[in-house]
């Protein structure tokens, strides 16, 4: 158990996926103009981690690994096999949200087909894979690292409402303002590299 | 896809204007990384030195060119509703072959890269143009296309890579210009006029590739006013 709570640390704040792998940026860029959208996206990125994970896990060594079903190592296709999954349960998710919780769709419906070119997805998928996660490591890395990616969103997006009201050259507006500060919060998170999971 | 832009319907191969501006825009005034903001997370975490950006612009280039082309030539084939995971598959197949080719080939770039050779296939620039274009237009033009905006990719990746391998080791496609390297480091004639740079740590690390992205947009929008971002 101290195990899984170490890994869920550790994705969440020291390897977060967006501020120290930098996956999932053009969503993270393009959707953190306001807090609001960023916490949908957010959820939206959780919800779906945490179902790919699993499931991508037992693809990968149930079906591709050497002592899968097939007994031949298939891993050539993992990047296939991942990326269907992905967006299959993403197009599946949206179905069911949108079928058993309406309000739940028009806060997070407009955000879930953008998550399936989120690299923060695949990107979870092939770390845990180069990792060697068992099935209870997968699960909890998948959700540390969402958590992770819905934080940096989160805090972006604040500070990116509050700096439109101050006097950034025109040339700078926006998109450049965006990089800078997602470069000074990637210093800030460098700052918890130091701490050992293992502690808590 | 009432969005999608179509050039022109006449046909025939040939390379007019129409056909050089495909190839130039996304060099310049629709840049796939400083104006339209797609494929930023290989661009920042590949460009830690000169060689790794150039396979993995190499790389783009390749997956760019003929996911275009392919889809192009599928696109009356191809239903509405399952177009995503239709373009996906052709995606991921085609770096599939360049995963193994970067294995055989090349294994030492192949080990550095790890999971950003993977990444490509979630690289919003080549699904955004399969959408965006590729599905409308016949496969000349697409194949134009995907090699313009696989370039305007590979331009900024170059350039990004230039500065943090330059500033942060010193070194260019992994040879020493600046700074001592180890055999320097004994008091030879040598050290005294390569040794005296040493090497921004920080530039190395994720944060610089950041502010390098941020410093060119600034530049790139300062030289062509018409991108600044009004809202």
């Amino acid at each position: 158990m101290g195990d899984l709570i170490n890994i869920f640390i550790k994705s969440a704040f020291i390897e977060n996926l967006a501020l120290s792998y930098f996956l999932g940026m053009c969503s993270y860029l393009a959707v953190s103009k306001t807090v609001k959208t960023a916490v949908g996206l957010g959820l939206a990125v959780i919800f779906v981690l945490a179902i790919t994970m699993p499931i991508n896990w037992m693809i990968n060594t149930f079906l591709l690994g050497e002592g899968g079903i097939f007994q031949t190592d298939l891993t050539f296709l993992r990047f296939i096999l991942f990326i269907a999954v992905i967006a299959s349960m993403v197009q599946l998710v949206e179905m069911v949200v949108e079928k058993y919780s309406p309000s739940l769709y028009n806060s997070l419906g407009i955000f879930l087909p953008l998550i399936t070119v989120n690299c923060a997805i695949l990107g979870g998928s092939l770390f845990m894979v180069s990792k060697e996660y068992n099935f209870a490591e997968a699960v909890s890395f998948g959700l540390g690292g969402g958590f992770g990616w819905f934080l940096a969103i989160v805090a972006i997006a604040a500070i990116r409402e509050k700096i439109k009201y101050s006097a950034v050259p025109p040339a700078m507006r926006g998109l450049g303002m965006a990089f800078l500060l997602t470069g000074l919060m990637g210093m800030a998170f460098m700052g918890l590299m130091g701490i050992d999971p293992a502690a808590f | 896809m009432a969005d999608t832009a179509v050039v022109d319907k006449k046909q025939g191969i040939q390379f007019g204007k129409k056909e050089r501006k495909l190839l130039t825009d996304p060099l310049n005034d629709n840049n796939p990384i400083t104006v339209q903001v797609l494929g930023i997370c290989s661009a920042l975490a590949v460009t830690t030195g000169m060689k790794n950006a150039a396979v993995m612009a190499v790389a783009v280039v390749f997956v760019c060119l003929f996911a275009n082309v392919f889809t192009s030539m599928l696109r009356n084939a191809i239903p509405k509703q399952v177009r995503m995971i239709v373009q996906l598959v052709i995606i991921a197949t085609l770096v599939t072959v360049v995963e193994l080719t970067l294995k055989a080939v090349a294994f030492e770039s192949y080990k550095s890269l790890s999971v950003f050779i993977g990444l490509i296939i979630t690289n919003c620039i080549v699904m955004g143009r399969l959408e965006a274009f590729a599905m409308g237009n016949r496969p000349y033009e697409s194949a134009l296309d995907g090699l313009g905006n696989g370039f305007g990719y590979g331009i900024i990746l170059l350039i990004v890579a230039f500065f943090r391998e330059f500033f942060g080791k010193g070194e260019l496609f992994g040879a020493k210009i600046l700074g001592a390297s180890p055999e320097y480091m004994i008091n030879t004639a040598e050290s005294s006029w390569l040794g005296w740079y040493q090497g921004n740590n920080l530039m190395v690390l994720f944060p610089s590739a950041m502010f390098v992205i941020a410093v060119l947009i600034w530049a790139h929008r300062a030289w062509n006013p018409k991108l600044v971002d009004v809202s």
